[in-house]
C-alpha cells in the first residue's frame, strides 16, 4: 500500500473539506493507496492527520470552495508541483436545518454556495488539467437527503439534489474526453457534522437504517477509492449509495 | 486489491463472459470459488471448483449448496450472474419464451438467494451480488422479457437487502452496460452499434470491469453498502 503497489499509485488527488470527517478519511485512504494527496479546506486538519504510515505526506491547501480565484490558484499550485491532477473529491459541505418556510436568504445562499456552487467551481477548475490529460475521476458527495425528502434541511436538500444533476451532466459531457464523474450518496455517517445534530434526529435515522448502525467515514472513503481507481474505469455518471440500506426501503 | 482469503463464494453462469471474470477475480482475491454453469467450464483452472448447474432447477441448487456446506461449512458470497438474453418484442413474444427467460434470469436469482440464505442466516453474515443490466433500469425497444426480468432483479435485490440487513446479510445489484462478452459479440452489429452510440464513453467495457465492481461490493470495504444498484456502463444510465 504505497506509491509502488497501491490502488491509486502515482495519481494526484485533491479532496475538499478534508480537515475532518469523510474528507479526511478519504484523503488518508488515498495517500495509503499511493496517491499524492492534497487536502483543501478553510481549516487545517488536526496535527498528525497529514501523515499516513508508509505514505507520502498529505499537503494542506487553504481553500474556500466558494472562491473562484482561489480555485484557479489551488489547481495551478498542484500542477506546478505534480504536473497533473487525476482525482478531485468535492466533499466540502455545510448544512442548515431550517425548513423552507423559515430558511433565511443568507443561510440558503451560504449552503448552496458551498455545497453546490463549490462543486461547480471545483469541477470546472479540475477539468482544465483533466481535459488536457484526457483522463480524470471526479467524485462528488451528495447525500441521502439529496434523494428523498426529509423535514427541514431545505437548502441542503436542494444543493445536494443539484450535485446529482451536475455530476451526471459532467459525466455525459466529458465521457469521450476520458474524464469520469460519479456521485457518492452517504447515509448516516459518524462525522463531526452528524454528531453535532440533535441526538433524537440521529437515533431516528440510524433506527431507519436497515443494517441498524451508522457508517464510519472510512465506509465512504473506500467507496471513493473504488471510484478514483482504474478498477472503475467503465463507471461514470453513477450514484454509489453507501447508506446501510436506508434508500432501499 | 481486495483480500477475500477464507471466504467461500458461489458464482453462477461462470463458463464465459462476466461470470468467468467474476469467478477468476474472486479466486485471485483469495476466495474459495465454486463456479457453476450449464456449459463447459474447463478453462476456469484447477483452483476453481466447477459444477454443472441449471439455475432454474431447485433440486440442483439444493445439491450445490449442500455440497458447499459439507465441504466448507459456510457460504460467504453469492453472485447470481447466470442469464440469457431474448430479443423478441412484446407482440411476438411466446409464453414459452417468456417463461424461459423469466425462469433463468429472475426465478434463478430467487432460488439462488433462497438457498444461499439457508447458510448465510445462521452465520449472520453474507454478501449477495445479483447481476442485472442497464435494461433493468431503463428501456430499449424489444427484449421485452429480458427487460422485465432484469427490472425484477433490482427490486428482488432491494427486498432481500431490507429483509435481511439486521441479520448481517448484504445484497446489491450491478448493472452492466455493453460489455465485451460472447453474448454481446453474438448480437447484430446494428444492435451493438446502437448501444455503443448511446454510451457516453463511446466504447464497451470488459468483463473485468464488472468483476472489479463485484469484488468491491462483496468485500468488507463495502460493509455499509446494501440494497444499491451500481451501474458499470460507461455512463449509459446517466443520460
Amino acid at each position: 500500500m504505497n506509491q509502488r503497489t497501491g490502488r491509486l499509485r502515482g495519481k494526484v488527488a485533491l479532496v475538499t473539506g478534508g480537515a475532518m470527517g469523510i474528507g479526511l478519511a478519504t484523503a488518508r485512504r488515498f495517500a495509503a493507496e499511493g496517491a499524492f494527496t492534497y487536502i483543501a479546506d478553510v481549516e487545517k486538519p488536526a496535527p498528525g492527520e497529514l501523515s499516513v504510515e508508509g505514505a507520502e505526506e498529505i499537503t494542506y491547501v487553504d481553500l474556500d470552495v466558494t472562491d473562484e480565484v482561489a480555485w484557479a490558484e489551488a489547481v495551478d499550485d498542484i500542477l506546478e508541483r505534480d504536473e497533473r491532477l487525476d482525482i478531485l473529491v468535492n466533499n466540502a459541505g455545510v448544512i442548515d436545518y431550517a425548513g423552507i418556510a423559515d430558511v433565511t436568504a443568507e443561510a440558503w445562499a451560504r449552503v448552496v454556495a458551498v455545497d453546490q456552487t463549490g462543486v461547480f467551481l471545483g469541477t470546472r477548475a479540475a477539468l482544465k488539467p483533466m481535459l488536457a490529460q484526457r483522463s480524470g475521476s471526479i467524485i462528488n458527495l451528495s447525500s441521502a437527503w439529496g434523494v428523498v425528502g426529509s423535514e427541514g434541511v431545505a437548502a441542503y436538500q436542494a444543493a445536494k439534489g443539484g450535485v446529482r444533476g451536475l455530476t451526471r451532466n459532467t459525466a455525459v459531457t466529458y465521457a469521450r474526453d476520458g474524464v469520469r464523474a460519479n456521485t457518492v450518496i452517504p447515509g448516516w455517517i459518524r462525522t463531526p457534522l452528524a454528531e453535532r445534530q440533535a441526538e433524537e434526529k440521529n437515533a431516528e435515522v440510524i433506527g431507519l437504517t436497515p443494517l441498524g448502525f451508522g457508517g464510519d467515514p472510512d465506509d465512504i472513503a473506500w467507496g471513493c477509492v473504488y471510484l478514483a481507481s482504474d478498477e472503475s474505469r467503465y463507471v461514470t455518471g453513477s450514484e454509489l449509495v453507501i447508506d446501510g440500506g436506508l434508500l432501499a426501503r | 486489491m481486495h483480500d477475500l482469503t477464507g471466504r467461500v463464494a458461489l458464482v453462477t453462469g461462470a463458463a464465459q463472459g462476466i461470470g468467468h471474470a467474476v469467478a477468476t477475480a474472486l479466486a485471485e482475491a483469495g476466495a474459495t470459488v465454486v463456479a457453476t454453469d450449464v456449459r463447459d467450464q474447463s478453462d476456469l483452472g484447477d483452483h476453481i471448483r466447477t459444477r454443472s448447474h441449471d439455475v432454474t432447477d431447485a433440486e440442483r441448487w439444493a445439491a450445490v449448496v449442500a455440497e458447499i456446506e459439507a465441504d466448507h461449512g459456510r457460504l460467504d458470497i453469492l453472485v447470481n450472474n447466470a442469464g440469457v438474453s431474448g430479443y423478441d418484442q412484446l407482440h411476438e413474444l411466446s409464453l414459452e419464451e417468456w417463461n424461459r427467460i423469466i425462469g433463468i434470469n429472475q426465478t434463478g436469482v430467487l432460488l439462488g438467494m433462497q438457498h444461499a440464505l439457508r447458510l448465510m442466516r445462521p452465520a449472520r453474515s453474507g454478501a449477495i451480488v445479483n447481476i442485472s443490466s442497464i435494461c433493468g433500469a431503463t428501456s430499449v425497444p424489444g427484449v421485452a422479457a429480458y427487460h422485465a426480468s432484469k427490472h425484477a432483479v433490482l427490486t428482488m435485490t432491494k427486498n432481500a437487502a431490507v429483509s435481511y440487513a439486521r441479520e448481517g446479510i448484504r445484497a446489491n445489484a450491478v448493472l452492466p452496460g455493453w460489455i465485451r462478452t460472447p453474448l454481446t459479440l453474438g448480437q447484430t452489429d446494428e444492435l451493438n452499434g446502437a448501444f455503443l452510440d448511446a454510451t457516453p464513453m463511446g466504447v464497451g467495457g470488459d468483463p473485468e470491469d464488472v468483476a472489479a465492481a463485484v469484488c468491491f461490493l462483496v468485500s468488507d470495504q463495502a460493509r455499509f453498502i446494501t440494497g444499491v444498484d451500481l451501474p458499470v456502463d460507461g455512463g449509459y444510465l446517466a443520460r
